[in-house]
């Protein structure tokens, strides 16, 4: 009779674990297991050593004083831009901007780009898995200039209906702006054929990588993207902090969207001329030490290396999904054939929010709710799951945990 | 904290079997409420026999504290005036919100609801049906939300 080989896991989780002070501890008595990380991932000790060191030793402000501090946090901080550069492979530290979030990386698209390039009648292309941020800044966009939103339907899985998108792609597409990654059901979305189908159109193609960057490498260059959106914070990185790759060509031909210092060259009351990239889009201080944070952060992620990181989550989330399935009443939602390590399920008889307080009183931390994606809750006709999603250092063991808080649920409810 | 405090057997039972559950037909007053934050949605109808509510239903989907929250009140102001059950909400709303509260004789079942106020995310849970009643009887025609 075989024996099932035991897999050591790739990682050594021990030591990964003990760089995360805030995995040490315990909540409601019990050890902290945290399996939130697609809202938030937390941060290792090296993000926040360096965010407390650039506060101890050379703070100023950037790009301004002649004096010696504040040109070591112009050095600072635009090492962290080449290093956001190097991370993402851009050709260029011109393509990289700081913003605050995703969020904000799709607004300034938005506003900017979809200001001069759209016309009424014109049409954005999404699909029906977006996160909120890549559907109302669109819609906000429409309402300003008369363009109409397309929306590409999924499927029962939760993946893109490809034909259905190349179909979508017409005379009035000005632009595809697409998930790289679902944040709601996981699902990894086809982005080769996203792109190369509107690159024959000549369409330009926004990503939204928020849940994509913390689990596989991507490479802007090899995707062949325009622009391509994501945060800090679910990067371990530190909040209010988040990156827009633009093309370089297209971020040149973008008026400013935001008006201040630092975006100027030069300033009179007859007019103003804009500073160069990625500059012309940083207007006013920058979040110095949300960027240096980042770029620690991107280094402790590339000293583990995202290919071992992702088939460690791979490991989880096929553990997660057999042993899941194995709970009486419990229904997965989103089964895309490609996806990333997170769990989205609802169960029978138990509504997700009380699901979400009875394993918080486990010391497990799930998000509950719409997800920020309340189309695909419709689609689904659920009011809102239980998400557990997972980072490189969870466990089997904490996922049996929570299969065990699962089990305890459903009996309570009967 | 103890989950069993929230989750008490009235709570489970009111969750599991939900009173009044259903619907009105017109003249009946109707109110629509929603909890952006779970996505519970609540559709509470009221028969007024001029200040006395003489029948309540509600209909929706929602978490087992908005459940049987909804079916509590549903049962506690069946039969009384609007006044009354105006006070019963001051009560509950006391009970869901105040460390010090009391837990007086007149709340009769209601009072399974005080292990709620230990789960400040969820006093909302228990507080949307009756923002709803509230919005029902007032005949307003605006969706009420918790946000």
């Amino acid at each position: 009779m075989a024996v099932a080989p035991r897999l050591a896991p790739p990682l050594d989780l021990e030591r990964l674990r003990a760089d995360f002070p805030i995995l040490q501890q315990r909540v409601h008595g019990k050890p902290l297991v945290y399996l939130d990380n697609g809202a938030s991932a937390q941060r290792p000790r090296a993000v926040l050593d360096a965010e407390r060191r650039y506060g101890e030793q050379f703070h100023a402000n950037v790009h301004r004083g002649v004096h010696w501090l504040s040109q070591q946090a112009t050095d600072l901080f635009e090492g962290a831009r080449e290093r956001v550069r190097r991370f993402l492979n851009a050709r260029s530290t011109k393509e990289i901007v700081f913003t605050r979030g995703t969020t904000e990386s799709i607004n300034l698209v938005a506003q900017s780009w979809g200001g001069v390039n759209l016309r009424p009648g014109d049409e954005i292309v999404i699909s029906w898995l977006e996160h909120h941020a890549n559907i109302v800044p669109w819609q906000l966009a429409c309402e300003r200039t008369g363009a109409r939103l397309r929306v590409v339907p999924i499927d029962r899985r939760g993946e893109l209906d490809l034909d259905a998108y190349r179909a979508s792609l017409g005379e009035r597409t000005r632009l595809v702006a697409m998930s790289h990654v679902s944040n709601a059901l996981g699902t990894v979305m086809p982005v080769r054929e996203i792109v190369a189908a509107a690159r024959a159109r000549g369409v330009p193609v926004l990503l939204d990588g928020a849940q994509a960057v913390p689990h596989l490498r991507v490479d802007v260059q090899a995707l062949d993207c325009d622009f391509y959106a994501f945060s800090g914070h679910k990067l371990y990185g530190p909040t209010g902090i988040g990156v827009l790759y633009g093309r370089e060509a297209l971020l040149e031909a973008m008026p400013p969207w935001q008006g201040g210092g630092d975006m100027i060259r030069t300033v009179s009351f007859e007019g103003s001329t804009w500073n160069d990239l990625p500059y012309k889009f940083e207007a006013g201080t920058p979040n110095m030490t949300g960027a240096i944070g980042l770029a620690a952060a991107m280094d402790y992620v590339d000293g583990i290396g995202l290919e071992r990181i992702g088939a460690w989550e791979h490991e989880l989330l096929e553990y997660a999904t057999a042993k899941l399935q194995a709970v009486p009443g419990l229904t997965i939602v989103g089964q895309a054939r490609d996806k990333a390590s997170l769990v989205s399920f609802v169960m029978d008889g138990v509504h997700p929010h009380d699901l979400g307080t009875i394993l918080d009183q486990d010391g497990i931390a799930i998000r509950t709710g719409h997800h920020c994606a309340m189309p695909v809750m419709t689609f689904f006709d659920v009011p809102a799951t239980a998400r557990a999603s997972f980072a490189f250092y969870n466990t089997r063991a904490e996922i049996d945990r929570l299969v065990a808080a699962l089990h305890g649920a459903r009996e309570m409810f009967g | 904290m103890d989950l069993k405090d929230l989750y008490r057997d009235v709570i489970l039972d009111h969750n599991k079997r939900p009173r009044n559950f259903g619907t009105l037909p017109p003249p009946a007053h109707e109110a629509r409420g929603h909890n952006p934050l779970c996505g519970d949605q609540l559709t509470v109808y009221v028969e007024l026999d001029g200040d006395v509510i003489r029948d309540l239903r509600f209909e929706g989907k929602g978490c087992a504290i908005s459940v049987a929250s909804a079916s509590l009140m549903s049962e506690a102001v069946k039969g009384r005036s609007r006044a009354d059950a105006n006070a019963l909400y001051e009560q509950v709303h006391d009970l869901l919100t105040r460390q010090d509260a009391p837990s007086p004789p007149s709340l009769g079942k209601l009072a399974a609801l005080q292990g709620v106020r230990e789960f400040p995310a969820r006093v909302k849970c228990a507080s949307l049906c009756w923002h709803t009643l509230n919005a029902a009887l007032e005949g307003g025609v605006a969706p009420v939300s918790t946000e």
